[in-house]
């Protein structure tokens, strides 16, 4: 599942990605025709559009890409990097951005194309640029207050607009090929030698448009995975017709004061919850976090038991049919949840004896446990034991 | 000097895959204007390292224990854009020292906005987070509100100064 950073490439191996990824850019860019000033100037007169399908398209297919391959578990949407918005320094910084680039005839990846292909224009442009930086560094202090202001967090556009995904990714593409169609229709106004056909006889032609549709509506209608699954586990119906796998209280005691070291503590409550009170060698892991490559290793384990206990024994039958669903296995559900362990085990709270002749063997293993399990969490509490702390997020940006 | 392009729905294509390929394997996008800035960080802490470390721009990346600022990912990546876009020009018969410009418009004096353009855009890319490629294009695959803020801002203002820069151009 991607992405592969920071494993298993290492952020020394990906700086070598980095390269090698720059080198596709920078070849496609360069065949594209963005290496020429002239060429991307057209965009605002009128006599050049293929800034607009270049960009369009390729916005639009990897958008594409990351929602299909988020769907399908490739990919852990979580994981990458989104851009925060700063609104109004973002709006700001565009607009001299855009004064920029009709002055300047680039932006800066396609100044660097250029450059490498000895354009001198180009060059001045990237001098230029570490002008710019170099005096926005230098008074900084004074725009700092500016620069930081209206953060409002890596916020999707979709929510913005308080539409699907789905809905989102279609109407995009609904308006990229009106855009395209409008565009070849003035260009052929303005510039008609050198426009591309409108002609739509061709089979390609005809072939790439319903490819366009069907993805559109592919995507339209593209489940969000992850809430589609986590419902459909909670339905009573389902809960009633597969069985879990259920361990005892008394087991999971003794499996603990044992320390065996074939089973792990799955513990799916809130984090706060996990904090107040945590099993001797749980991991907290919500639900939410088992599509992700974080606990992966954890769950793939074959060997080792996974004991799933949440606040009731509802929720870790959920959680136990969700981690089937995704394919692990040797799962087991703590029968009546972190309550009854805690009344039968924890707490002094007196035996129920069941009339059998086993009770006192089991009113003094309990105690025994009780003891063992308190020690053993006063001990992890002392030792400062930290719970494993959390992969690092994926930074990005420019 | 032959301007015999791909396909510009077809360059779209392959480069949403190259950006497509770069979220999967890196959990990041493509970008270049943080590079421009990494190289002006690394210039300034070779001048004066004193300078850099106390200003509250730079310090953040300089100092004893920090790594070159040029040991950053985008720069990196700009650096195989270089020479991407080198191969290219190259197959492709494209390599010339020259100076494009509009037609009404002498070469001294397209460099001159060609700089000033430079500058404007290595300013907005730092308010902006990142530029056409960083913020708008890599945001807008990631469905970032502050990609298409971006994307608009930029195209926007771009439209709305056509007219006077004209002559630049047409």
């Amino acid at each position: 599942m991607g992405p592969f950073v920071p494993e298993p490439i290492s952020d020394q191996l990906n700086l070598v990605v980095a390269l090698l990824l720059g080198v596709g850019f920078g070849f496609v860019l360069e065949q594209a025709g963005f290496s020429s000033s002239r060429r991307l100037a057209g965009l605002f007169y009128g006599y050049d559009f293929t800034v607009l399908r270049v960009f369009f398209t390729a916005a639009l297919t990897a958008m594409s890409g990351v929602l299909l391959l988020g769907y399908f578990g490739w990919l852990d949407t979580d994981a990458i990097f989104v851009n925060p918005t700063w609104l109004v320094p973002t709006i700001v910084g565009g607009l001299i951005m855009g004064l920029g680039f009709v002055l300047g005839g680039y932006c800066p990846g396609t100044s660097v194309c250029a450059a490498a292909i000895g354009k001198v224009d180009a060059m001045f442009f990237v001098g230029g640029g570490l002008l710019g930086i170099f005096a926005f560094g230098e008074f900084y202090p004074l725009t700092k207050h500016f620069y930081d202001s209206t953060l409002l967090g890596p916020i999707k556009v979709f929510d913005s607009l308080g539409i699907s995904q789905g809905l989102f990714a279609f109407l995009l593409i609904a308006v990229a090929v009106a855009a395209f169609t409008i565009t070849s229709i003035i260009e052929k106004r303005v510039n008609p030698a050198a426009a591309p056909s409108l002609a739509f006889t061709r089979w390609k032609h005809v072939a790439a448009g319903a490819g366009v549709i069907v993805l559109g509506g592919i995507l339209l209608v593209l489940p969000d995975r992850k809430a589609h699954l986590i419902e459909r586990v909670s339905f009573p119906e389902y809960q009633a017709t597969h069985a879990a796998v259920i361990m005892d209280v008394d087991e999971l005691a003794f499996r603990i004061i044992d320390r065996e070291p074939r089973m792990q503590i799955v513990d799916i409550r809130a984090p706060e919850a996990f904090a107040t009170l945590a099993l001797p060698g749980s991991r907290n892991v919500v639900v939410r976090e088992f599509f992700g490559r974080e606990f992966t290793p954890l769950f793939s384990q074959r060997h080792v038991k996974k004991v799933i206990v949440g606040d009731d024994e509802g929720k870790e039958r959920a959680a136990y049919w969700l981690l089937q669903d995704l394919g692990y296995e040797n799962l087991a559900v703590l029968r009546g949840g972190i309550g009854s362990f805690s009344t039968t085990i924890l707490q002094p709270s007196s035996f129920i004896p069941t009339g059998t002749r086993w009770d006192p063997a089991v009113k003094q293993f309990r105690e025994t446990a009780r003891a063992g399990i308190l020690g053993m969490i006063e001990q992890s509490k002392k030792s400062g034991e930290k719970v494993v702390k959390k992969e690092k997020k994926i930074q990005g940006g420019c | 000097m032959n301007t015999k392009y791909m396909n510009p729905y077809l360059a779209g294509f392959f480069l949403g895959l190259v950006l497509l390929a770069t979220i999967f394997i890196t959990g990041r996008g493509l970008g270049a204007s943080g590079a421009i800035k990494s190289i002006v960080v690394a210039a300034v802490d070779a001048v004066s390292p004193a300078h850099a470390e106390q200003s509250t721009f730079y310090g953040p990346y300089v100092g004893a224990g920090k790594e070159s600022p040029l040991k950053a990912w985008l720069v990196f990546e700009v650096a195989g854009v270089l020479i991407g876009a080198f191969i290219s020009g190259l197959t492709a018969d494209r390599l010339r020292i020259v100076t494009e410009s509009g037609p009404r418009v002498n070469p001294r004096l397209r460099w001159v906005f060609a700089l000033l353009g430079g500058a404007l855009f290595g300013i907005g890319a730092q308010y902006a987070r990142g530029c056409t490629s960083g913020a708008a294009l890599s945001g807008m695959a990631v469905l970032s509100t502050a990609g298409f803020v971006a994307m608009m801002a930029i195209f926007g203002a771009g439209y709305a100064v056509a007219y006077f820069a004209r002559k630049l151009w047409i």
